[in-house]
């Protein structure tokens, strides 16, 4: 089975949905997200019988279509984030009644669209996984875009949500632009889309590219304050906070794993070859500027934020740093740790514990109604379970060692001293010691203080069962790396 | 699989065991009575006449650079993993009645001792370092949720980070060290790390500046001068079994971390000594001096304790590549066992002290000798053991670190570290102030009015104590027991 058959299968059950909701107009719309999530780990098992074309396949589709470990990784990736994302919209269905002024005629106005957009995303975001030309970069990008800014905006009625959208469309479009602008930059210098076309290119003594370097490095740098947008580095995180915030949490959720990834994978594959060569030898200093000033900015600003999903945005910022970090290593590293390997396991540790505290976020939203800190506060009595799951996030996200959140971390020190940037090293020391304190914060609160009232939060078995494996997939990958970092090489 | 690994594994199922409902305390005293025993078993297994790592077993958990979860002791790891067992056990067993959340209480406890044991039984750097901070944020529960003392939160805070801080410094020695050794491939594998930097494969000047990273990192997770401000505090605040366990063995991670690299760190000694002497003489003289000035007796047994590490620090420091035997390096050793010991009984007495009477201001106390002589009597000795009388394995410590200051002493002038050495023997004096000061104004003199009545130690506690007392004297008489088992 070609690859591309997955994204079309996620298409079509997008559309499949989309048209029973329309048309069954009775029916509990949760439905519409039971058969996503349903549907969607059938694709995935799919991704197991994808055959890579044949050396001499020529069709057309493959000068713009990659089939490799990096995409079929990231095919996956896509794949579980939107399913948990799918589980976690389920719980969050009484916010989303509430904003969108479900009433007696339509109790349930706005769920079908708010389960089944999700399947869209999903699609650009695999696609984005195989691009491996500007062109279908750039039309999976928007792809990804556009039904974000549908679903950051969702919750018309509540003005946070609103403000978030219009933010989120204005700098989205300002990205865009400078993305287009820079790959044209890039097509002009090399005349070619692919990236493997342009990349070869860079061999030949005579082509721009190596004539004007700083053509390049201008190219490039456009390219990356688009990307930089999509992964929210400093000084393009701006938007990040708010839009954070004011998004349904399910959504937020999806930004923070599902964009962030997929602008890695595009920044990784776009801006290898030119780490790795010679050809703009300011990039890497670029490149690590950034990833500092994320860090640190990312760490400090979080530990004064006092609302729970606003310092998830900061964090957020924070793991795109140490994510760019590694990226700017990919020219030093040598055998023994492939920078890709590290993206990904970082990546996924990253999903697991991020998609644990946003779930816990939308459960704790739905049932006692707020997004402070000190919500949380006596959460170990109100539901043993969520607060021990969310101890487990908040401790992989510090960096604490037997977490996925500190193998992802130690590989990225180990590129970084590898390169030799001990400046940088020093701002992550700093910016880590930064992060225990805001992210046990959390688990003070959860642990130390004692609730208002006795509610009970009430864990569904759906929501159990997801956060039960994202736990799992924690602890795995924080004593056993070794089956996502070898896929890579 | 080694018995190692059931030592390490037992303390993490008791937790899990307790999390799914078995009754916290006993299965905790259980585990680790288990562990003692273990303990015990591994000692008679190892043959110290064998060299390199003993009842090995390892696992490789990524290939790329290899990492292995890989167990094994020499001599030295040895003596921390009894330190350990004995330390957990009656940390278990000295636990005061806890009211609310038993469960939670009694699993950080195993989580720490995992740790520790963990940390000193891995042949795997990797998994040396991670092990350690298993224990950071069962510490993080222990102090925030039952620490006393109405700065408990900062304290809590402040141990957390500056371990999470130091943690990361070492961590990024720790590789720097690696990629210097990384001819023929990245490893983390000691026995290999140590054949490697034999053969002279780290120049000077990268031994300096890895061995700087090294002892910043390591010193902040032993308390050194100037990094020691967050363990007397939260020593004092921490519940007693935790401050048992962590003044008494988890700390001694550092020395341990350090003992393990210097010598394959030489000429880094060589270039930082002086630095070094400096900061180990801040531990002795200046804290010993904070010490004196304390009016609560968990305040002073936790300025005491940073004040010791001074000790070992002068042992580590005492060893240079050409004097032969390496008699600090034993001394600093020994001393870590019986200042372990000593502190974890200091500490675990002045729980059940504040259990008792309700206060640990010694000003408020006076006279209960008289009213509980067993406890009095335990007390004394673990005072007289921590000053460092004869007979208690920390004398033999002391001796040999001081010694190990002269050694091949020929009469010239003398050179900074004998300085270093007579300025720290001036501590000895500073502790026996402070120690029998402190004896006198709790347990001599008229019983202050007001003072609520105070139980003796009941016949069930005191097998610990007695455990503790004992192995303080064993080893003080006989400190071969320990000294044989070393080769450096």
């Amino acid at each position: 089975m070609p690859a591309y058959y997955l994204e079309a299968a996620v298409v079509v059950l997008g559309i499949v949905l989309m048209l029973m909701e329309a048309f069954v107009d009775k029916a509990d719309k949760s439905f519409v997200g039971k058969v996503g999530i349903v549907g969607l780990g059938v694709i995935f098992l799919g991704l197991f019988m994808v055959k890579s074309p044949a050396d001499g396949d020529t069709g057309a589709i493959w000068s713009f279509y990659a089939v490799d470990a990096t995409s079929l990784f990231y095919k996956g990736f896509a794949l579980i984030t939107t399913i948990i994302v799918l589980v976690m919209s389920l719980d969050y269905r009484g916010v989303i009644q509430h904003y969108m002024g479900a009433d007696q005629e339509k109790p349930q106005a706005g769920l079908g669209e708010f389960l089944y957009l999700p399947l869209f995303t999903c699609a650009g975001l695999m696609w984005m996984a195989s691009a491996k030309d500007i062109v279908s970069i750039f039309v999976s990008l928007e792809l990804v875009t556009i039904s974000f800014y549908i679903l950051v905006a969702f919750l018309r009625r509540n003005v946070g949500s609103l403000e978030a959208g219009v933010k989120y469309l204005i700098l989205g479009a300002l990205s865009t632009g400078f993305l287009v602008y820079g790959l044209t930059w890039l097509f002009g210098l090399s005349g070619e889309t692919g990236l493997a076309e342009i990349a070869a290119e860079l061999g030949n003594e005579d082509s721009p590219m190596n004539a004007h370097p700083q053509a390049l490095l201008f190219a490039l740098a456009l390219i990356i304050v688009a990307l930089g947008f999509k992964v929210a580095a400093v000084p393009f995180q701006i938007w990040v906070p708010d839009v954070y915030q004011g998004a349904p949490t399910p959504i937020t959720a999806f930004l923070s794993v599902g964009s962030k990834a997929a602008g890695f994978v595009v920044g990784f594959r776009i801006m290898e070859p030119f780490i790795a060569s010679d050809a703009a030898p300011q990039l890497v200093t670029l490149i690590l500027a950034i990833a500092g000033a994320t860090i640190l900015l990312g760490n400090l600003a979080a530990v004064s934020q006092s609302n729970f999903k606003r310092m998830l945005a900061y964090s957020s910022i924070s793991h795109a740093g140490f994510l760019l970090l590694a990226l700017g290593c990919a020219r030093a590293a040598g055998d023994d740790v492939q920078v890709e390997g590290v993206m990904a396991l970082y990546l996924s540790g990253y999903l697991a514990m991020t998609l644990i505290v946003f779930h816990v976020m939308c459960l704790v939203r739905d049932q006692l109604g707020g997004e402070e800190i000190s919500t949380y506060n006596g959460l170990s009595k109100r539901s043993p379970f969520l607060a021990g799951i969310l101890l487990v996030a908040m401790v992989s996200l510090a960096g604490v060692p037997f977490t996925a959140g500190f193998f992802g971390k130690f590989y990225v020190f180990l590129l970084a001293i590898q390169s030799r940037f001990y400046v940088i090293i020093a701002v992550a020391v700093i910016g880590v010691g930064a992060g225990f304190y805001y992210y046990l914060k959390v688990v003070k609160a959860m642990y130390w203080e004692e609730a208002d009232d006795d509610r009970q939060v009430r864990v569904p078995p759906l929501a159990k069962g997801a956060l039960i494996v994202l736990a799992v997939i924690i602890f795995v990958l924080g004593v056993y790396p070794s089956p996502i970092l070898e896929f890579f090489s | 699989m080694s018995i190692l690994d059931i030592i390490i594994l037992l303390p993490l199922i008791g937790a899990l065991a307790i999390a799914c409902g078995a009754p916290p305390r006993i299965t905790a005293i259980g585990v680790t009575g288990a562990n003692l025993a273990l303990g015990v078993v591994a000692w008679i297994l190892f043959d110290p006449n064998k060299e390199g790592f003993q009842l090995v077993a390892s696992r490789v958990v990524a290939k790329v650079p290899e990492i292995s979860y890989a167990v094994g002791i020499d001599g030295l790891s040895l003596i921390m993993l009894l330190l350990s067992v004995i330390v957990s056990f009656c940390a278990m067993w000295m636990a005061p009645r806890v009211g609310s959340r038993e469960k939670l209480y009694f699993s950080s406890l195993l989580f720490i001792s995992a740790g520790a044991l963990g940390a000193f039984c891995s042949t795997d750097v990797f998994f040396f370092y991670a092990f350690h901070e298993l224990a950071l944020i069962p510490t993080f529960f222990m102090i925030g949720i039952w620490g006393t003392g109405e700065d408990r939160v900062n304290t809590a805070w402040k141990i957390t980070i500056y371990l999470a801080v130091g943690s990361i410094v070492l961590l990024a020695g720790l590789i720097a060290f690696q990629m210097q050794l990384s001819q023929g491939g990245l490893t983390f594998d000691f026995t290999t790390l140590q054949e490697r930097a034999a053969s002279g494969a780290i120049s000077a000047e990268a031994q300096g500046w890895i061995f700087l990273t090294l002892l910043i990192g390591f010193g902040i997770l032993v308390s050194l001068f100037p990094f020691h401000s967050w363990a007397a505090p939260a020593y004092a605040s921490a519940p007693a079994p935790t401050s048992m366990l962590h003044a008494g063995v988890l700390k001694k991670f550092g020395l341990y971390g350090l003992l393990r690299f210097t010598p394959m760190l030489p000429e880094g000694l060589e270039t930082w000594r002086n630095l070094l002497l400096v900061l180990l003489i801040g531990n002795i003289l200046f804290v010993g001096f904070v010490t004196l000035a304390q009016k609560h007796l968990d305040g002073l047994l936790g300025n005491s304790s940073v004040m010791h590490m001074g000790y070992v620090f002068l042992g580590i420091a005492s060893w240079s590549a050409a004097t032969g035997e390496p008699i600090g390096l034993t001394g600093a050793v020994l001393l870590m066992f019986g200042h372990g010991i000593s502190i974890a009984l200091l500490f675990g007495l002045a729980g059940k002290l504040r259990d008792r009477v309700g206060t640990l201001e010694m000003e408020k106390l006076g006279g209960l000798g008289k009213q509980i002589p067993i406890f009095s009597f335990l007390f004394g000795l673990a005072a007289f053991a921590s000053a460092g009388l004869p007979g208690f394995a920390n004398f033999s410590g002391e001796v040999m670190v001081f010694f190990g200051g002269f050694q091949g002493y020929q009469g010239e002038s003398f050179t900074n570290l004998q300085w270093a050495t007579i300025l720290a023997l001036w501590g000895v004096v500073i502790s026996a102030v402070y120690m029998l000061r402190a004896y006198r104004s709790i347990f001599l003199g008229e019983q202050p009015d007001g003072l609520k009545g105070a139980e003796d130690v009941v016949l069930i506690q005191r097998i610990p104590c007695t455990l503790l007392v004992v192995s303080l004297l064993v080893i003080g008489f006989y400190p071969r027991l320990f000294s044989d088992l070393l080769t450096f």
